[in-house]
């Protein structure tokens, strides 16, 4: 036995004798695709944070003297249509993105879970209804939905949370469900229903907490989803209104000025790819940390 | 298959109505009374009360409900308020646009996704898989319309290659539809690539470690006629029912896509529309994609039902 191998063996015998949520950790950091993913968003977030205090000018204030400046010492990554300065507009559109991406996933969930559970543990009828109207709302293609939902509900920042809120509960009815169909024949369930507990009981203290590890994988994945949607329904006018500054709309106006003012385009749609790879990066890592079946 | 048959029309019967509640339930999103909102920033009376009497406004929803969806199934699905054509016209007016769009974006994306799913499979845990993952990965994360932009910026902007915008019908002039549409199409199907190659890759993994490809290889054949012949060929079959599936995303790119280089199909229907609260084409063009979604479906479980004789057992 070599000792390289006896090095492996050890190291395996400590991750062996981590408790399971220092194991999942200890996975992730592994990982250095999702490192780095969970690096760049936590940027992303303090930069949401103190947006107030990074922006160098003010993201609406308007310069009618500094109209489409090419980046330059004073103005990094140049200056829009009417002289606003491009890099604080994408500090602040951090805010709107990161808002809309965690409050649609918060308002998916919060509907998605509860409606799952019910469908999963009571099954029969109820579970056939629910599933109908799931399928129902899982045929009309996401995005198609936000923008009839937006349209409907009128275009601000908050109704376009709502309306991708709304698109991706379906998403989070049917993983709860089949999550909870595999939980609820564990002996753990059939021991505490025999002991006496109630059904809500059962299904709030003995279900929900086995089943909401890959459901918050999921969460990861769709805040990346709800982050491009909001993206996109701003860019299509339906999401933050101007001059409040959003990823998505600053494309929107930037795709007129593509001959004068490129720079315009560039910025905030990097900032949308890199935040939503991270995202992308920290799910897939946290999904295969979890998975029992990798080492 | 009879029975197959049976068993699935038997649950799309009720999504579908389902469907055409939800769709129908969008128009008691509007604030205040629908027909002050259809009719605009004019607020003609004589239009309200026009718009309240065609919509039936004025009658319990219920019977609301059973009035349009009787329309519905009669093929009647509103009339544009704004264009003064059945949405269903309209409809049929802007889908052969979509339709190219969205053939071209396939075969991009078929073509892309398959072929790296297979090289990333064949070569898994090398730098070749590495590089066919990251390139998903960057698929997956860019927003297309951004993309679209970028690739205006560049072949439209700087190089002068390729228009920005605008249609040409392939009936009219084949070369420059072509020209005029491949851009659009990279970007529509540069997402669906990326899950292509996923899927093909995990489908690839999975038909390598079976037992017959195990007795093709001790038989002494080339690993490109195992792979070609024995891999793909079973691999192809999940890869395609589940491509059916992208439907949806499909249609949801074009949106945006027809957006960026002002193609006039479906989605710039949809997006026109809303802002011209033209609500009765926003319900139609949900109510057609859903439906042609659903139908897919069906097509897709019926194809994987025919190809795998494990499900006739």
């Amino acid at each position: 036995m070599t000792v390289a191998t006896l090095a492996a063996e050890k190291a395996l015998d400590q991750v062996s004798e981590l408790r399971p949520t220092e194991r999942v950790i200890d996975r992730l950091l592994r990982r250095k695709g999702a490192v780095f993913g969970g690096a760049v968003l936590l940027i992303f977030i303090l930069t949401a944070i103190f947006a107030p205090l990074i922006a160098p000018y003010d993201p609406t204030a308007t310069n009618w003297l500094a109209v489409r400046k090419p980046p330059s010492d004073l103005y990094l990554l140049g200056t829009d249509e009417i002289g606003r300065d491009v890099l604080s507009r994408v500090i602040w559109g951090a805010r709107a993105s990161l808002l809309a991406g965690v409050t649609s996933v918060a308002i998916a969930l919060a509907l998605g879970l509860p409606i799952g559970l019910v469908a999963g543990y009571k099954g029969g009828w109820v579970d056939g209804l629910l599933m109908r109207m799931t399928d129902a709302m899982l045929a009309c293609p996401f995005l198609i939905l936000a923008i009839a939902l937006a349209a409907f509900l009128g275009p601000s920042l908050t109704n376009a949370m709502i309306a991708i809120g709304i698109s991706a509960m379906p998403i989070f009815i049917r993983l709860t469900r089949a999550q909870v169909l595999s939980v609820k024949v564990e002996d753990y369930i059939e021991a505490a229903r025999a002991a006496g507990n109630p059904h809500l009981r059962i299904a709030l203290r003995h279900v929900l907490p086995n089943v909401v590890t890959p459901i918050m994988v999921q969460a990861t994945l769709t805040i990346a989803a709800a982050i491009i949607a909001e993206a996109s329904l701003s860019f299509l006018g339906l999401g933050q209104q101007p001059p409040a500054p959003s990823w998505g709309s600053m494309l929107n106006v930037a795709k007129n000025y593509l001959h004068q003012a490129p720079w315009m385009a560039m910025w905030p749609g990097l900032a949308i790819f890199t935040c939503v790879l991270s995202f992308n990066l920290l799910g897939d890592g946290l999904r295969d940390a979890l998975d029992p079946r990798q080492k | 298959m009879l029975a197959f048959l049976v068993r699935r029309i038997a649950v799309i019967i009720p999504t579908v109505f389902f469907v055409s509640i939800l769709i129908f339930g969008l128009q008691q999103l509007l604030p205040g009374d629908p027909a002050l909102a259809m009719a605009g920033e004019d607020r003609d009376p004589k239009l309200i009360e026009f718009l309240r009497q065609k919509y039936h406004l004025d009658q319990p929803l219920p019977i609301q409900y059973f009035l349009w969806i009787g329309g519905v199934l009669h093929g009647d699905l509103g009339e544009s308020i704004r264009i003064q054509k059945p949405v269903f016209e309209l409809v049929l007016e802007k889908l052969p646009v979509t339709m190219q769009l969205a053939c071209m974006a396939i075969i991009i994306a078929l073509s892309i996704g398959i072929t790296m799913g297979i090289i990333s499979a064949v070569t898994k845990d090398s730098p070749w898989d590495y590089a066919a993952n990251v390139i998903a990965l960057w698929g997956l994360s860019t927003p297309n319309f951004w993309l679209g932009i970028m690739l205006i910026l560049l072949f439209s902007v700087e190089l002068g290659w390729l228009p920005a915008s605008g249609y040409v019908s392939p009936f009219e002039n084949f070369g420059e539809s072509f020209r005029t549409m491949i851009m659009p199409a990279f970007v529509l199907g540069n997402a669906i690539a990326a899950v292509m190659m996923r899927h093909t890759r995990s489908a690839m993994l999975l038909v390598l470690s079976a037992d017959y490809v195990r007795t093709a290889r001790s038989k002494g054949l080339s690993e490109r006629r195992v792979v070609l012949r024995h891999g793909l060929r079973n691999a192809l079959i999940p890869v395609i029912t589940l491509g059916a599936l992208e439907f949806g995303q499909l249609l949801s790119g074009a949106v945006l896509t027809e957006q960026v280089f002002t193609i006039p199909g479906f989605g710039k229907l949809i997006v026109d529309a809303v802002f011209n609260r033209d609500y009765a084409v926003v319900q139609g063009v949900v109510l057609i994609t859903a439906t042609t979604y659903i139908l897919l479906n069906l097509l897709a479980d019926i194809a994987y039902f025919l190809v795998n004789p494990r499900m006739r057992a």
